[in-house]
């Protein structure tokens, strides 16, 4: 199947535009919260959103607004995190495993409730970007202009909190809002991500395009172009060789981000030898 | 006229049960460049946070530019640069320019969008400091020197009236420390800044700063360097050996500036 069969399929054409804007959204974040140490906050989301699937199929919810629904619980989540890390005196890693387990707890509970696991939350699971409808594209791109517009309102906040906390609060920068933000996009990012590679895979979409990028990138913007550039490679790269190799687009798509940061490791180390041997 | 900048009253503060700080009051007006010296875990960082309302104290009272703390809006009349090791992610991608920039955020609304001006003020600061030649690098990469130079530009590219500095030499060798110090001086008798400096380093102190606050908990002192020499009620405190080690270590380094005004 050559490259202009495939691009010409409805389907194919859908998965691209929706995979490309979740994984721009996805390095973007990432960049912040890797360097905020807090990079998995993704995972832990991720598993609460497989609670939110679990009660959004027990209530028989349309299966294209099933990640809507899955909204409102994943943002109360994503703030949860946050809270138990200022108020209750609990490490953001320790937060996020309390919160994470609980929402796969109640999503295994709901899901033995509705009649046991079925094929719906597998693809939740596991991805299903190449199935994604036109409303589901619709919807991606709303959430898409949602998280972005507020991400880059909040881009210099963001930055100075990420630099250092207690020098933005000294500059007069309300760090507790600003935080905020950052967990709220990352959960409503978190549920978009979910159709693309699925609940399993999608720390990875928010970590390694922001390491890859901090290999060798300079320059704090230059790192989030590049790690956008990195995971819309790794994401059009994956859902083609889905289609033409006949495997699961969330695995090649984490795959091919893998090998993006292992090239990037080892042009960084080899920019640093070549330093070593001219200085 | 000098204006009031800082004004502490009576505040306390206690982490769980562990009084730090004890009915501290002093104030500071525009110009001054106020030493503040102490043992460790006398309360001096604790007492900067208290200022910039990184901490809340459990008693007293603090304004800023004659506003209660609580009230207190006009962050970019502050510009602040905390102890060097919190910078010490040698990951972070920020280059020296991006991070300067950083200090011009407090002045502007929400986006607090990049303009021209911005952009001039950075120019000059960069030469001012003498770092245009690392403007692209990576603020990780910097020497320690490089690198507090950089943070030192950022807390002042918003032309601050007041700074306010938590052990910024620490870990500066000893020339680089005295170019730092000069630097700081400049700022405060050419553009008027007024300083506050934390410091373990009593005797560089003393050859800038027009007062000096011992802390220990409490305020144990409050004057110039030139009269915590000479107070008996000090000799008592530290003993004379170590009195006259604080007072005449530029002697003994022979400097032959008694730095004192």
């Amino acid at each position: 199947m050559g490259f202009g069969e495939v691009i010409g399929y409805g389907f194919m054409q859908r998965a691209l535009i929706a995979g490309m804007l979740i994984a721009v959204l996805c390095a973007i974040l990432g960049v912040f919260l890797v360097l905020r140490r807090f990079s998995l906050i993704g995972d832990g989301l991720a598993h609460v959103t497989f609670g939110s699937v679990a009660v959004a199929l027990l209530l028989r919810v349309d299966p294209v607004y099933t990640a809507v629904a899955a909204i409102p619980i994943v943002l109360i989540s994503s703030l949860g995190i946050l809270k138990l890390t200022e108020k209750a005196r609990i490490y953001g890693d320790a937060a996020i495993g309390i919160v994470s387990s609980f929402g796969i707890a109640c999503g295994v509970l709901l899901a033995s409730a509705a009649g046991g696991f079925n094929v719906d939350l597998f693809s939740f699971l596991f991805g299903s970007i190449l199935s994604i409808s036109p409303d589901e594209l619709l919807i991606a791109v709303a959430l898409f202009v949602v998280v972005i517009a507020t991400a880059g309102f909040f881009y210099n906040d963001l930055f100075a909190i990420t630099f250092d906390e207690e020098l933005a609060k000294s500059s007069g920068i309300r760090t507790g809002r600003i935080n905020g933000v950052l967990v709220l996009l990352t959960g409503l990012t978190v549920v978009l991500a979910m159709k693309l590679v699925g609940i399993m895979l999608i720390s990875a979409l928010l970590i390694v395009p922001a390491v890859t990028a901090l290999q060798v990138a300079r320059g704090f913007k230059t790192t989030i172009l590049t790690a956008a550039g990195c995971a819309v490679l790794s994401v059009a790269a994956g859902i083609f060789s889905s289609v033409v190799l006949n495997l699961p687009a969330g695995g090649a798509i984490v795959v091919i981000n893998i090998a993006l940061f292992v090239a990037a490791y080892a042009l960084r180390k080899t920019r640093m030898r070549r330093r070593g041997v001219l200085s | 006229m000098s204006v009031e900048v800082l004004q502490v009253t009576g505040i306390g503060f206690s982490y769980n049960t562990v009084e730090v700080l004890s009915d501290i009051s002093f104030s500071v007006s525009s110009g001054d460049y106020l030493g503040i010296v102490g043992p460790n875990g006398s309360g001096k960082s604790t007492l900067i946070k208290a200022i910039l309302g990184l901490v809340q104290p459990v008693q007293g009272s603090i304004k800023l530019f004659n506003t209660p703390l609580q009230q207190f809006t006009e962050w970019r009349k502050i510009g602040y640069l905390p102890q060097r090791l919190k910078f010490a992610d040698p990951h972070f991608p920020g280059t020296v320019e991006e991070i300067i920039r950083l200090g011009l955020l407090a002045g502007k609304k929400i986006p607090r969008s990049r303009t021209k001006s911005d952009d001039d003020a950075v120019e000059k600061i960069l030469q001012l400091m003498g770092i245009s030649q690392i403007r692209k690098r990576l603020i990780g990469e910097l020497s320690g020197g490089q690198q507090q130079r950089a943070l030192l530009a950022r807390a002042v590219v918003g032309g601050p009236d007041l700074l306010i500095l938590d052990e910024p030499t620490t870990a500066l060798d000893p020339e680089t420390r005295g170019n730092f110090y000069a630097l700081l001086h400049d700022l405060n008798r050419m553009h008027n800044t007024t300083v506050i400096l934390v410091t373990h380093d009593t005797w560089s102190i003393g050859k800038y700063a027009t007062r000096f606050l011992y802390l220990d908990k409490r305020v144990v002192f409050d004057g110039t360097f030139e009269d915590f020499c000479h107070s008996e009620e000090m000799t008592q405190f530290f003993g004379e050996y170590a009195q006259h080690q604080i007072c005449h270590r530029h002697d003994a380094e022979g400097s032959g500036n008694n730095g004192f005004r």
